[in-house]
Order: structure tokens, then C-alpha cells, then sequence
């Protein structure tokens, strides 16, 4: 079974890195620690066997708890085992910083500043942290749980009538 | 009446009402087609609806060749700055209409990033209901336009109409199947 041959290596070689394992319907679910996002993520895509060289997703979510506040979920492929693998790194809201993907996938680029957008998540090592939704002049973060609907009045202007 | 007769004959006019008469048969919009209410525009421009009959089929896609501006879709914070920027690209006297329920109201996006209505930052002349709204709906605004021009009204001034939504579509189906 390919979720046994990933526990394995993972076990094998990066066995200190591993939070929590998971698996809800099918679906296989690690929390990564967060300093080591990197080294896992190297070590997935460049396994010979694994070849998990697809990043299809990453976006943050935010739990709104006192520990570990939000969350960067990084949706993997690997097109030659044909299976989907999910990682998860807690990001608590003291310390928003975890290391950019993006020079592993470089895809990862524009999902980060989603994320970094949406939520204020700062990914260290990204190549162009900007905003990409919201105006760069903007000041919150809007996906966040704390963010009223409607907006705060006066952050977002209109031109002149 | 024989084109002779029509040679001899005349009739006064204003120069105002003349010039009012050629505006309102050649309106060129300008598509602001920002969202899905842009699809029902292009079928409004197509031959099934066929806006040339009112004069309107030459979309510009320069503001500067054009004096109405239709604003197809949902308009954003981050957006509202273009919009602004292209309608006052638009030679003077220019008309708008907010097409659809999003742009008159911000319609289901009751959100941080969605303008509640383009009527906060440009006038409007007339709003067409609907989401996205028929377009022989919007039909009905481009002659309501054409009415404020005969009318001799000032853009942006004069009273705001208001197209509501029709189900004709729906009685046409029910009477085939009778």
C-alpha cells in the first residue's frame, strides 16, 4: 500500500518531523513540524519512489484557538504512484513566519501570497511576498476569523465621485 | 409620398432636438463586462436581440470613442478605481447603465470587497434588474437611455429608472407546451 511505503520512508528518515498522522476516508493527513516543512516537502518531491512532484494546493485556515491559531495545508500529487497526500504546519499567532515551498514547487509562489494575503501567514524565502487579491495599501487580513463581513470602514477607499 | 414632394418640402426644428435625435440612434457603449452579466450583454449585442436595431452595435473598446458605458458584473474595491478611470475617459454627454444586481447593489456579495452599488462613485442613469438580467431587459434600459435623450435630460442629473425584471421567457415556454 502506497500510505505504508510513505509512513516507512517518512519513519525511516524523518522520523522527528512528524507531528501526527492521519488518514479520514482514504485520505492520508501528516502535521509536519513547522521548522522542517522544507525538508520534508525536498525529501517527498526528490524520493525516487515517492515522486510526489505535483504541488496541487496550498492555502492557510484559520482555527481561531489560543494555540496554533492557523494552519498551511500544502496538497501534494504524485503523478507516478497516482495518490494525493496532504500535509498540515500549525502556525500559532506570535510567531506567523514558516519557510517558503517555493523553490520546491514553484507554484507555491502565487498560493503563498494568497495565503499570505488572506490571512498574514509570512513566508520566509519567498521570492515577491506581495499582495495579490486586496490593495497593496490594504492593512488587515480578511479570511480571518476576527474580520467582520463587512469590512472596516474606511480601509478599502473608492475614487473620488 | 413621392420623393419629389419630400425634395420640396421642409420643417423647422431646434438644433438641440436635431442633435438629440442623432445621439440617441448611434449610442456607442462602451462593455464594461466585468462578470457573467458580460455573456447576456454580448447576446444583447448578437443577432438574436440584435441591439442594431437601435443603433448601438458598434461596441467600442476605446471609453473615447464611446457614450455609454454598460457595467456588466460585479465590481470590487480594487476594480472601482478602472471603472472610474474609463468613464472619465468618455467624452462628454456620456450615459451609464448598472446592469444587473450586483453593480446596482452589490447584489448577493454583501461583502468587504464587493462596492454596494456603482452609484457610490459614478452617476447612474439607469439600473436593470435581474442576475443576470434578459437581455431584452437590458434592451428596455437602452431605450429608457434613448427617452432621457429626446427628453433633452443632462446625464447623471435627471430622474433614475429603474428596469424591473419580467418573466415573458417563462409564459412563452408555458404556452408551447399548451
Amino acid at each position: 500500500m502506497m500510505k505504508d511505503r510513505i509512513l516507512e520512508k517518512l519513519n525511516a528518515n524523518l522520523k522527528s518531523s512528524l507531528l501526527a498522522v492521519n488518514e479520514y476516508r482514504g485520505e492520508l493527513t501528516l502535521t509536519v513540524v513547522k521548522g522542517d516543512i522544507v525538508k520534508v516537502c525536498q525529501f517527498l518531491r526528490d524520493d525516487g519512489d515517492l515522486r510526489f512532484d505535483g504541488l496541487r494546493d496550498l492555502c492557510g485556515a484559520d482555527y481561531y484557538r489560543p494555540e496554533g491559531r492557523f494552519e498551511v495545508v500544502y496538497n501534494l500529487y504524485s503523478l507516478k504512484n497516482k495518490f494525493r497526500l496532504r500535509l498540515k504546519v500549525r502556525v500559532g499567532e506570535n510567531d506567523l513566519h514558516v519557510h517558503s515551498v517555493s523553490h520546491v514547487w514553484p507554484t507555491a509562489d502565487w498560493h503563498e501570497r494568497e495565503a499570505y494575503d488572506m490571512y498574514g501567514i509570512i513566508f520566509d524565502g519567498h521570492p515577491d511576498l506581495r499582495r495579490i487579491y486586496m490593495p497593496e495599501e490594504f492593512e488587515h487580513f480578511p479570511l480571518r476569523k476576527d474580520f467582520p463581513l463587512m469590512g472596516i470602514p474606511g480601509s478599502l477607499n473608492l475614487p473620488r465621485k | 409620398m413621392g420623393m419629389s414632394r419630400a425634395e420640396e418640402s421642409f420643417f423647422t426644428t431646434r438644433l438641440e432636438q436635431i442633435m438629440g435625435w442623432a445621439r440617441k440612434n448611434s449610442l456607442w457603449p462602451m462593455p464594461m463586462g466585468i462578470s457573467c452579466c458580460a455573456i447576456e450583454m454580448m447576446s444583447f449585442a448578437g443577432p438574436r436581440f440584435d441591439v442594431s436595431r437601435f443603433g448601438s452595435e458598434a461596441f467600442r473598446f476605446s471609453p473615447r470613442q464611446s457614450d455609454l458605458m454598460i457595467v456588466a458584473g460585479t465590481v470590487t474595491y480594487k476594480m472601482s478605481h478602472v471603472v472610474r478611470k474609463i468613464y472619465d475617459q468618455m467624452p462628454d454627454p456620456k450615459w451609464v447603465i448598472a446592469m444587473g444586481a450586483c453593480t446596482s447593489t452589490g447584489g448577493m456579495y454583501r461583502s468587504y470587497s464587493v462596492v454596494q452599488g456603482i452609484d457610490l462613485f459614478i452617476p447612474v442613469d439607469v439600473y436593470v434588474a435581474g442576475c443576470p438580467p434578459r437581455p431584452d431587459n437590458l434592451l428596455k434600459g437602452l431605450m429608457e437611455v434613448q427617452k432621457k435623450i429626446a427628453r433633452g435630460e443632462k446625464p447623471g442629473q435627471c430622474e433614475k429608472i429603474y428596469i424591473q425584471e419580467h418573466l415573458k421567457f417563462d409564459e412563452r415556454q408555458d404556452s408551447r407546451k399548451a
